[in-house]
């Protein structure tokens, strides 16, 4: 909300207090001010390498070369038509002043004005904004020729001086407005752009904000209306409007509360220049003074308002008596709201209505028929209290956020229909010169209760943690109008007739304990230890496993990355078979239509994305998402790996590694089962896998159970990513299978006896697998052979089609220095058993 | 003979002078110390001086000799050091040339800022606790007091999960960790339903929320809330706990300030601001120059919530506050693409 701080001004005296004081006590008691805009106040200044506490925009009026002037007589430019000079007074001397304004053009050759028209003038010197250039660009008056004749000042548009954008006239000003004065002193403002959280919305208005500044600052709140502003109603010997008019609530549900006003003989013409001016600072566009009015009242107090032309209704009813009935809207009803649009509403609508049809959307915007026009001579004026959900719905489904909406949608209190429609007719009388009818038709069907609220010292010792006596509570609530009533040992409070947000019994004990802590000063309350015991210390296995996990894998050298949850088959389709999917019921796009199933499917778009990196090894550990028919899905967690690219990093003097293999990857499994401490680990041939390669694929079981695959990724798979040459290896893990199963712990002794090494190379057929032989040297060896390392796997015409020749390094160690026959023996005793075993034969 | 000597040990140390390196040295060891060397051959011819002469000539060719060999080791050093400079003086690198890269591995950045959170929450007594992102409305929103069409939720519009027959309780998915809140509090009432331990748990994880992807907002986003439940707990235990946790998070003296806000989960609510990190408060582009940011969301929980989890509201109190990592991050490096975190270009990730 946009808040002026003249307007604020009118109900409490802020005499000392600079404008950034103001902003900041609103801020830290909840009502954000996001940035300050001066419009003619004078600005802050820092020193060098300051800057301002909040955004901070605007411009600052010159006190004495700023002034409100007045214009005496409109001539004509003897060598332009379009332009004219002006006959100014400025409080000191004649001035003549050269202008383009249209909205003066017509007066000009008229001689001497019956009425000066008062301006804002501003002097050689003065800085304002460039009225011509695009946005806001900072300008000094400086003399110059214009078509001959001397120009030095300016007569200034709401552009010019930073009020509006506009500058398609100058600023006329109100005829009291005294010449000579500075134009700061009579109209400069600073506007408090204000965010409102949901519970605020009480203060959406100007009262509002000066009663929470009255409760922040111990000064008074003046509420009744500005006498400058408001002249007293005169109220002539005019028909009750009770006589006239009756309204008829169906639901009071939806409508709890209904007022109407009647204001005769108004005529319409654009409201004091006061006025539009602080409607447009607002936010709020000038109308005309019955509109502005409505507008005026409901910024001010926060009910909405609207006018009907009262004729109007006269003429719809006839002879009858004016009925306005409010209901919820039947389905496909059609009204024509004042933006022009045909809206087709449904039951949740509630609209209001004569006898003869639907007159507007209440709450939210009104008809064209009854709207108020140039010709509107009487106005029937309502305001009404309405169901926040509804109209928060109405407001939604017809796309109509407006000023009103926001207010309703967010609740209003109904005690301030009367107060608005006796402050807009009021309003009304001043600006329009009109005689307001006796009386209100006020209809009130539903009126809420009023939370009363018990609140003890042990109350507020016990929530908030400081020690208060029950005067000094009632002291700070009563600030913000809470009644209270102390007896013996508590505060009995009763909710002010603004507030909708204070419930009864325990929770309104805290809405009220809030109010308490908020006036005091959140910065007044001091800073304790929690007192109260520490809970039994369980941990977290699972998140703390996983945490290990990432650990192995970054000190394995892998990447984490992090990537979206949702996703679409098509994309996940790449690498697994379309499955049923957990869907969006609301995606933002297309391609984020569903809950992913694979992870792998995530990691290898990121792959994908940085294929141009020399290398990538990156790993997510996150969930996916399988549906289960109307109930929560299921998330199970994994752990995919995605690597291609070269094993090394290049340099100046080193040429490009060999590209990423099965190896690798295998490589980095082993050494990561070997971290989480498993160690019966088979690598297996994997059955057909939709996305790996069939040759060059395996799954890994540890304890006999499959935890994961690993692999190339398939041709056909990598076909359909844009992924250099080098081949894509992937991995993909269960990690609720990889966590749940039974490490192994110890060690291998190191030993203080030198080992030996020896080497021996088989020739085998192809079909042997390694870790077959691998085995059976271990097997064979026994506890003497400590490793068994393969260093080469050779194929030659020499040694035969079919054939291979395995080279194994092999390590001898035991409790005491072997000696060569001891080595000797356990080699033969492992090439015999090769050879009758596998038909190994050793190779020479 | 004693002149002879002295001619040459004379000329061997002006020959050994003007030697600069090692097969020079060798070939003067040779003819000035060898075996046929002069010097030698004196030696050599020994027997054939009479016994007079012998001591006196003796003890000159060994004075002679130890001359020679002392000056020749100090000679050797000289040549072996003067080749070693010469040679380090060649092997000179060009520092300048850039290391070889290293291929190491790192956490997303992310994970590592939600870690250094969850540490300093540990240390302070919160265990972390986890649960499922997808959620039902009830325990998103309406156990935690957003009652259905509440204002406060246009503040986290959702992403729902297509369903059947679920219009009171649709599925979504979760907005805020909070949920786990219920979960966790619901967990420890059926520990003991008398008398419910008392809560200090962290809640970190992944929310999502109904945005377009643009530079300042995302869809899916890291939260670490906390909550503190227990017989006595007050709001000022909230503001010093808060205010420890922002001292071990941004520096020992960080000033922060409690604005009052509005959460519907908690009341009294409250935004924590700590002074600006990166100009010191004095006002820069991160703060907007308001000297301020904005980390944490905090308050008393809600009595209905406490209601909801099982605890009653007139025996317990607690708190709860919520940050997000990645926000953190972004006020701390001053990066002004939130896409950059779920984008996971190695360009950006390898920088943390």
């Amino acid at each position: 909300m946009k808040l002026p701080i003249s307007w604020l001004k009118d109900f409490i005296d802020l005499d000392g207090i600079t404008v950034e004081d103001i902003a900041r006590k609103l801020t830290l008691a909840g009502l954000e001010v996001d940035e300050i805009l001066y419009a003619g106040l004078p600005m802050p200044t820092y020193g060098a390498g300051e800057k301002h506490e909040f955004k901070t925009n605007g411009i600052a009026w010159d006190k004495e070369k700023i002034v409100v002037a007045e214009i005496r007589e409109v001539k004509e430019h003897p060598n332009a038509d379009k332009l004219t000079l002006l006959d100014l007074y400025d409080g000191q001397q004649e001035q003549v002043v050269l202008t383009g304004a249209p909205n003066i053009f017509h007066l000009k050759g008229t001689g001497k004005l019956p009425k000066p028209i008062k301006v804002a003038y501003a002097k050689e010197g003065a800085t304002i904004y460039d009225g011509h250039a695009d946005g806001l660009v900072l300008t000094t008056l400086k003399r110059a020729k214009i078509r001959g004749v001397d120009s030095y000042s300016m007569v200034c548009s709401e552009k010019e001086l930073g009020i509006t954008g506009e500058h398609e006239g100058i600023i006329l000003l109100d005829d009291d407005a005294p010449v000579g004065m500075s134009l700061a002193d009579h109209i400069g403002d600073a506007v408090l752009d204000i965010s409102i959280l949901p519970n605020m919305a009480r203060n959406a208005n100007v009262i509002g904000i000066a009663r929470e500044l009255a409760a922040l600052t111990g000064r008074e709140l003046r509420k009744q209306v500005n006498t400058e502003t408001g002249k007293q109603p005169s109220t002539l010997n005019l028909q009750p409007v009770t006589d006239l008019v009756e309204i008829e609530i169906t639901n009071s549900e939806l409508n709890p509360r209904f007022v109407a006003g009647l204001i005769r003989g108004v005529e319409i013409k654009p409201s004091p220049y006061q006025i539009q001016r602080r409607l447009k600072l607002a936010g709020i566009r000038a109308i005309n003074n019955i509109v502005d009015a409505t507008n005026y009242a409901m910024i001010e107090l926060g009910e909405p308002l609207h006018a009907f032309d009262y004729d109007v209704l006269k003429e719809r009813a006839g002879e009858k008596k004016i009925k306005l009935i409010t209901r919820p809207a039947q389905e496909g009803e059609e009204l024509v709201t004042l933006d022009g649009e045909k809206r087709k509403l449904t039951s949740m609508n509630v609209l209001v209505c004569d006898e003869k049809s639907s007159l507007s959307l209440a709450g939210v915007m009104g008809g064209t028929e009854s709207e108020v026009t140039q010709n509107t001579r009487n106005v029937l004026l309502e305001g009404a209290a309405w169901n926040f959900i509804n109209i928060r719905r109405t407001a939604k489904q017809h796309n109509l956020p407006s000023e009103a909406s926001f207010r309703f949608s967010r609740g209003v209190h109904p005690a301030l229909a009367e107060t608005g429609v006796k402050r807009g007719l009021q309003y009304m009388a001043a600006w329009a010169n009109g005689s307001i009818a006796p009386g209100l038709v006020d209809v009130y069907p539903l009126k809420p209760k009023d939370s009363v609220v018990e609140v003890t010292p042990k109350d507020v010792k016990r929530l908030l943690g400081i020690e208060l006596t029950l005067e000094q509570i009632a002291e700070l609530l009563s600030r913000l109008e809470f009644k209270c009533e102390i007896t013996d040992h508590h505060l009995q409070v009763t909710a002010p007739a603004h507030r909708m947000d204070i419930d009864e019994g325990v929770v309104g004990l805290a809405d009220v304990l809030e109010e308490v802590a908020r006036s005091y000063g959140f910065d007044k309350i001091p800073t304790t230890t929690i007192s109260d015991a520490l809970p039994p210390q369980a941990g977290n296995p699972i998140h703390e496993w996983e945490e290990h996990l990432r650990d192995l894998l970054v000190a394995i050298g892998m990447q984490e990355v992090v990537t979206y949850r949702m996703t679409s088959p098509e994309r996940e389709g790449r690498v697994i078979a379309h499955g049923e999917y957990v869907r969006i019921a609301n995606p933002i796009a297309p391609e984020r239509s569903v809950l992913r199933q694979s992870l792998l499917a995530a990691v290898l778009e990121v792959a994908e994305k940085n294929a141009r990196a020399e290398s990538i090894v990156m790993f997510e550990v996150g969930s996916i998402f399988e549906p289960v028919k109307n109930d929560l899905p299921n998330e199970p967690r994994k752990l995919a790996i995605v690597m291609t690219g070269a094993r090394s990093a290049s340099a100046w003097d080193v040429k490009a590694a060999p590209a990423f293999d099965f190896y690798d990857m295998k490589g980095r499994i082993e050494l990561l089962l070997a971290g989480l401490r498993y160690t019966d680990i088979v690598y297996a041939e994997t059955e057909s896998t939709y996305s790996l390669h069939p040759g060059k694929s395996a799954e890994v079981k540890i304890n006999g159970q499959v935890v994961g695959v690993f692999g190339e990724l398939h041709p056909l798979a990598k076909e359909k990513y844009e992924f250099g040459d080098a081949p894509v290896i992937v991995a993909e893990f269960d990690l609720e299978k990889l966590r749940t199963l039974n490490p192994s712990y110890g060690i291998i002794p190191v030993s203080e006896f030198p080992p030996m090494y020896e080497d021996i190379a088989i020739i085998l057929d192809e079909s042997v697998a390694a870790s077959a032989v691998e085995a059976l040297i271990r097997q064979t060896g026994g506890k003497t052979v400590t490793d068994v390392r393969l260093f080469d796997v050779y194929r030659d015409e020499k040694i035969g089609a079919g054939k291979k020749s395995l080279a194994y390094s092999l390590t001898y160690q035991a409790a005491k220095t072997l000696t060569d026959a001891d080595a000797a023996a356990i080699r033969n005793k492992i090439v015999k058993r090769l050879e009758n075993t596998i038909g190994a034969k050793l190779r020479s | 003979m004693l002149d002879k000597l002295n001619e040459i040990e004379k000329a061997a140390l002006e020959d050994l002078s003007s030697i600069t390196e090692q097969t020079a040295l060798d070939a003067w060891r040779v003819s000035n110390v060898g075996r046929s060397s002069p010097l030698m051959q004196i030696f050599a011819g020994f027997g054939k001086l009479s016994k007079e002469e012998k001591p006196i000539v003796g003890a000159a060719a060994n004075r002679v000799k130890v001359a020679l060999e002392s000056a020749l080791e100090e000679k050797t050093q000289a040549v072996k050091y003067a080749a070693l400079a010469k040679s380090l003086s060649e092997e000179k690198l060009d520092i300048t040339l850039p290391g070889r890269e290293v291929n190491i591995g790192r956490l997303h950045p992310a994970n590592q800022q939600l870690r250094r959170v969850l540490a300093i929450l540990a240390e302070m007594g919160f265990q972390v606790y986890t649960s499922r992102e997808v959620e039902t409305d009830e325990m998103n929103f309406q156990m935690l007091n957003f009652a259905p069409h509440h204002p406060a939720r246009e503040m986290q519009d959702s992403f729902y999960v297509e369903s059947e027959g679920r219009e009171d309780n649709p599925i979504l998915m979760r907005t805020h960790t909070s949920p786990g809140q219920i979960r966790a509090m619901r967990e420890a009432v059926a520990t003991n339903p008398q008398n419910p331990p008392p809560i200090r748990i962290a809640l970190p994880g992944m929310c999502y929320r109904y945005e377009q992807i643009t530079a300042r907002s995302e869809i899916q986003f890291n939260q670490v809330e906390g909550l503190a439940v227990g017989e006595g707990i007050t709001f000022a235990d909230l503001k010093g706990t808060l205010t420890d946790f922002a001292r071990r998070m941004f520096g020992k003296d960080a000033r922060v300030r409690f604005r009052a806000s509005y959460f519907p989960f908690t009341e009294p609510s409250a935004e924590v601001d700590v002074e600006c990190f990166v100009c010191g408060g004095k006002g820069c582009q991160v703060c907007k120059n308001s000297g301020w940011l904005e980390i944490l969301g905090c308050g008393m929980v809600h009595p209905n919530v406490l209601q909801n989890g099982g605890y009653d509201p007139k025996r317990y109190t607690g708190f709860a506050f919520g940050m997000g990592p990645e926000r953190q991050l972004m006020l701390r490096n001053k990066i002004n693409d939130i896409r950059y975190f779920w984008g996971n270009d190695l360009r950006f990730l390898e920088q943390f």
